[in-house]
């Protein structure tokens, strides 16, 4: 076989994601440390750190970052107490049912993000199906749109599939021999679940948690739709800075602040969950 | 193995429900008869869906993105089989690197993308063209068919691709009759997921689609932000019209439960 063989096969994917992929994330870190003049626009020979020392000293930034972490990090825990026991309870039926449901649990996932804030949108307004409901039970209308409660809610909705995928792939590796040997040894239930599947699903809830926090720290169109004009996030903040304030290097700036978090979140990924139990559990 | 609890049956009939919930709404309130987002009570009707096709905008928006999601899938779909090809079958310095980075879209934000290609378009010119569209979700999309591509590579019996060698077959003929025969439905599988995953794109593309390029996820988004009427009902169900029917030729050709649990 000719070394320059695999080469020329990826070649042309290579020469797109070099054109649109590390130029341009290049040029934005250049231009992340470009001075910039409110009047005359960005200074393509001036350098400078003002626009990182500003994000992390600015109580705005400070606030919307903050805001975006505890949002995020609500959405995981939601999403660890709801999809890891839905998983474990579909992979208990019979099929179909079981396929079925999979199927309805997942492929909300093909969906666009769009169509689903629109839904929720419709769903938690002030004359949405929610508040007839607690209209009929006796409450009051609760104010939800425009609020952190919708845009958990929509998050939630967008991020369950991807805790599911990857407990109930854990789930499949279980091997039920060991969780019926347990009942039989006279563990209870609740013990079986504790002490066999809990740790033996345990990595798949860490890389779900780990995806769901990553993607929820950079959505975009849920708190763009959902949180209104004064709930930002900050996605939505790095498109206020590019397309209303025109601030590009700021906006650019934010965006690489993400983007660096957003990698050490995933990566440590590999460092957790592969390094600790690929050893013990082969 | 146990059977469920009548509690963790009415559990998942909650998640069920809260999944469909929003889907079904968006559906069903797009044939109201009403001016306003209300459920239709007496009749059903196809006003808002006549709005929609006599929206020009909207019309447009949908033809973009159709030809967006067709254009960009088979671009992507070119570029994966051989690049696949390439990280399964070769052990070469670099493969790990070359994997990493055409499967890195799926973990970089999108938004990071779209500012990025924004900066790129504001170098070299030409932005929000349709040309540069293409490519821009052709990046976004090959990490979905590298994915389908490889994992056909992988459980691949290579037997049959020897004896059409050792019997005088030249490499094309190998591969044009042989191998993507073989792989054939993790590419179709791969075209598909990467029309769907085009389609629905909106976070990047907001950035660098121009007045006549914006996609129709980009143009609802738009509108959302503006007015709410059941004319944004109408469109979504159309939206999940067209998702529907790709998942169902999707589940035909490689398996839905295939895509998205990897098995």
């Amino acid at each position: 076989m000719n070394r320059t063989t695999p080469w020329w096969l990826s070649g042309p994917a290579l020469v797109l994601f070099i054109v649109l992929l590390l130029v341009p994330l290049g040029l934005t870190a250049v231009l992340s440390f470009n001075a910039y003049d409110p009047v005359t626009g960005v200074k393509a020979g001036e350098f400078t750190l003002e626009h990182y020392a500003h994000v992390f000293t600015d109580d705005y930034y400070y606030g919307i970052f903050w805001r975006t972490f505890w949002i995020s990090g609500l959405v995981t825990l939601i999403c660890v107490a709801v999809g890891a026991p839905e998983a474990y309870i579909l992979s208990r039926m019979g099929n179909p049912w079981r396929s079925v449901l999979l199927l309805v649990v997942l492929a909300p996932l093909l969906v666009s993000v769009v169509v689903r804030a629109f839904g929720w949108s419709m769903l938690l307004g002030p004359e949405g199906l929610v508040n007839g409901t607690l209209k009929l039970l006796g409450l009051g209308p609760i104010k939800m749109l425009y609020t952190e409660i919708a845009v958990v809610v929509a998050l939630v909705h967008v991020m369950l599939p991807f805790m599911v995928i990857p407990v109930w792939t854990s789930l499949q590796k279980l091997d039920p021999g060991v969780e019926n040997a347990a009942l039989s040894l006279m563990a209870s239930p609740f013990t079986t679940l504790r002490r066999i599947v809990l740790p033996q699903v345990m990595p798949g809830i860490l890389s779900g948690s780990l995806i769901v926090f990553g993607l929820s720290a950079s959505s975009f169109a849920i708190p763009g739709l959902l949180g209104g004009r004064r709930l930002k996030m900050v996605a939505t903040v790095v498109y206020d800075e590019y397309l209303h304030e025109l601030n590009w290097p700021l906006g650019a700036a934010i965006a690489l602040i993400l983007l660096v978090a957003n990698l050490v979140v995933m990566l440590s990924y590999n460092r957790l969950v592969e390094g600790r139990y690929k050893k013990s559990l082969g | 193995m146990r059977k469920n609890g009548p509690l963790a049956l009415a559990f998942n009939a909650l998640v069920i429900l809260f999944m469909l919930a929003p889907l079904l709404v968006v559906c069903v309130v797009a044939f109201t008869p009403e001016n306003t987002l209300t459920l239709p009570t007496t009749e059903f009707s196809l006003r808002w869906f006549r709005a929609v096709f006599a929206h020009p905008d909207f019309m447009q928006s949908f033809w973009n993105s159709l030809w967006l999601g067709l254009a960009s899938a088979t671009l992507a779909t070119l570029l994966a089989v051989p690049a696949g090809m390439a990280v399964t079958r070769y052990n070469f310095p670099g493969r790990g690197f070359l994997n990493g980075l055409f499967l890195s879209p799926l973990i970089i934000p999108h938004l990071v993308l779209g500012v990025a290609l924004l900066r790129l378009f504001a170098v070299v010119g030409g932005g929000g063209s349709f040309g540069w569209l293409v490519f821009a979700h052709a990046l976004i999309v090959t990490p979905y068919t590298l994915r389908l591509v490889v994992a056909a590579l992988v459980g691949f019996d290579r037997s049959a691709e020897q004896a059409a060698l050792s019997l005088g077959a030249s490499q094309v003929q190998v591969f044009s009759r042989i191998t993507l025969p073989m792989i054939l439905p993790g590419v179709t599988g791969g075209w598909l997921l990467a029309f769907i995953n085009s389609f629905d794109e909106v976070t990047m593309s907001i950035f660098v689609t121009s007045p006549s390029t914006v996609t129709l996820p980009v143009r609802m988004y738009m509108y959302a932000t503006e007015s709410i009427d059941p004319l944004m009902a109408a469109v979504s169900a159309l939206m999940v019209a067209v998702t529907a029917c790709a998942m169902i030729l999707l589940d035909r050709v490689y398996g839905l439960d295939r895509v998205l649990v990897g098995r």
